[in-house]
């Protein structure tokens, strides 16, 4: 099928697929996909300023129903949504300019994948090596109390570190079970999020969702609703400022979502079946599988048709 | 008291393939509107979407963000309205 918006001819078959694929994954691990759609649309041969924006733009109609679907299991903190989302947007804005001088440039397929690759590797082995220790540590607890715990992180002292840094103002986040944390910390968390999500495409779920379960302390099940609430008003800006930028081919965003909305359907039942640690250790080899579709299309150059 | 067990048992089981077949038909309703609303866009939609990104990317950008939301939100809310149409005709 020829997308004329974008000026690519994909099987709308796969896209529905990948769409099926990333919809399980967002609705269960809380996160938009772009780590596997975003390289899925570059294989398939889209320039990379499309995949940006029209990756916000699939995510936008999924993480609406997956959110709602949380939101019914009270899995979303209200409050800690609308302040990241806040900050969210002006680092998506950031993330969309950096991606207009790239254009400009005309280096930004080579720089976002390369970004990308990073990125994605880098937070696979980060949660490997957190679930790893936590892992470690559950058995020793459970052998010492008889009981294991049910969400807990190796590095949770992080969190209490962020938690324990008084610059006013400080907030209370009692849906997340948060004392006192200061707004500038959530703040920074979102903005950095917001830029990988106007960068990289998607909603950067793979940056914040770790960010806000080892640096804000959320429990793992509330970070994973939390965040697809703010990715819902965070993404419909970003895919509003890419498409005034030319960045959406919004034919192949409603391809995807077909499937992605099925099957974010599923991925969020399925959170009711798992706990803490293991959807973060489940979550580890999706990023690997995005980071080697890049790298196989820019060494060989080849895309999927 | 052992068949006592059983009927709770068998209870159990009815109960949940009661809510996996209420599941799985909402989410056979819900992929028939996604599809059919997707068909509907191209057929109706598909050229003058590509005008409007040509000459206006303001509408471009409203209009396209407008219809993901619609496939999103505005399905759902239709599968759920008629589901329980069905459901309620039904008992």
């Amino acid at each position: 099928m020829d997308f004329l918006i974008s000026g690519t001819h994909i099987n709308p078959v796969y896209l529905i697929i990948i769409g099926f694929i990333i919809g399980i994954c967002g609705g269960f691990f809380g996160v938009g996909g772009s780590f596997l759609a975003g390289p899925a649309l570059f294989f398939f041969g889209v320039p990379m300023n499309f995949v940006v924006g029209t990756d916000l733009a699939h995510i936008v109609g999924k993480s609406i129903v997956a959110a709602k679907k949380h939101r019914a299991l009270g899995n979303v903190d209200i409050k800690l949504g609308l302040i990241m989302a806040a900050a969210t947007i002006l680092g998506v804005e950031t993330g969309a300019q950096i991606i207009q001088q790239l254009k400009r440039h005309k280096n930004v397929d080579f720089v976002v994948a390369i970004a990308f690759v990073i990125v994605l590797i880098g937070i696979s082995s980060f949660i490997a090596w957190e679930c790893w220790q936590t892992l470690k540590m559950g058995k020793t607890e459970s052998t010492a109390k008889g009981k294991p715990r049910r969400d807990h992180s190796a590095i949770a002292y992080i969190a209490k570190k962020f938690q324990r840094f008084h610059f006013p103002p400080m907030i209370s986040l009692p849906s997340s079970g948060i004392k006192q944390i200061s707004l500038w910390t959530i703040l920074v968390v979102s903005y950095i999020g917001g830029v990988f999500s106007g960068f990289l495409g998607g909603g950067a779920g793979y940056i914040r969702m770790p960010a806000m379960v080892y640096i804000l302390g959320v429990p793992t099940h509330i970070a994973v609703g939390t965040d697809l609430f703010e990715v819902v008003i965070s993404a419909s800006y970003g895919t509003f400022t890419h498409a005034l930028k030319g960045n959406v081919d919004i034919l192949i965003a409603l391809v995807m979502h077909t499937g992605a909305a099925i099957g974010a359907q599923i991925g969020a039942t399925l959170t009711q079946y798992f706990h803490g640690v293991r959807i973060r250790l489940a979550f580890v080899p999706l990023p690997l599988l995005g980071a080697g579709l890049i790298l196989y299309s820019l060494i060989t150059g080849h895309h999927f048709k | 008291m052992q068949s006592g067990g059983r009927r709770n048992h068998m209870a159990s089981r009815a109960k949940k393939s009661a809510s996996l077949g209420s599941f799985l038909l909402e989410l056979v309703v819900y992929a028939a509107f996604v599809f059919a609303y997707f068909f509907l866009v191209l057929h109706f939609l598909g050229d003058w979407l590509k005008h409007v990104f040509d000459q206006n990317k303001t509408l471009y950008a409203f209009v396209a963000l407008a219809l993901i939301i619609v496939q999103g939100v505005g399905l759902e809310m239709l599968t759920t309205g008629l589901l329980r149409i069905i459901r309620r005709r039904e008992s």
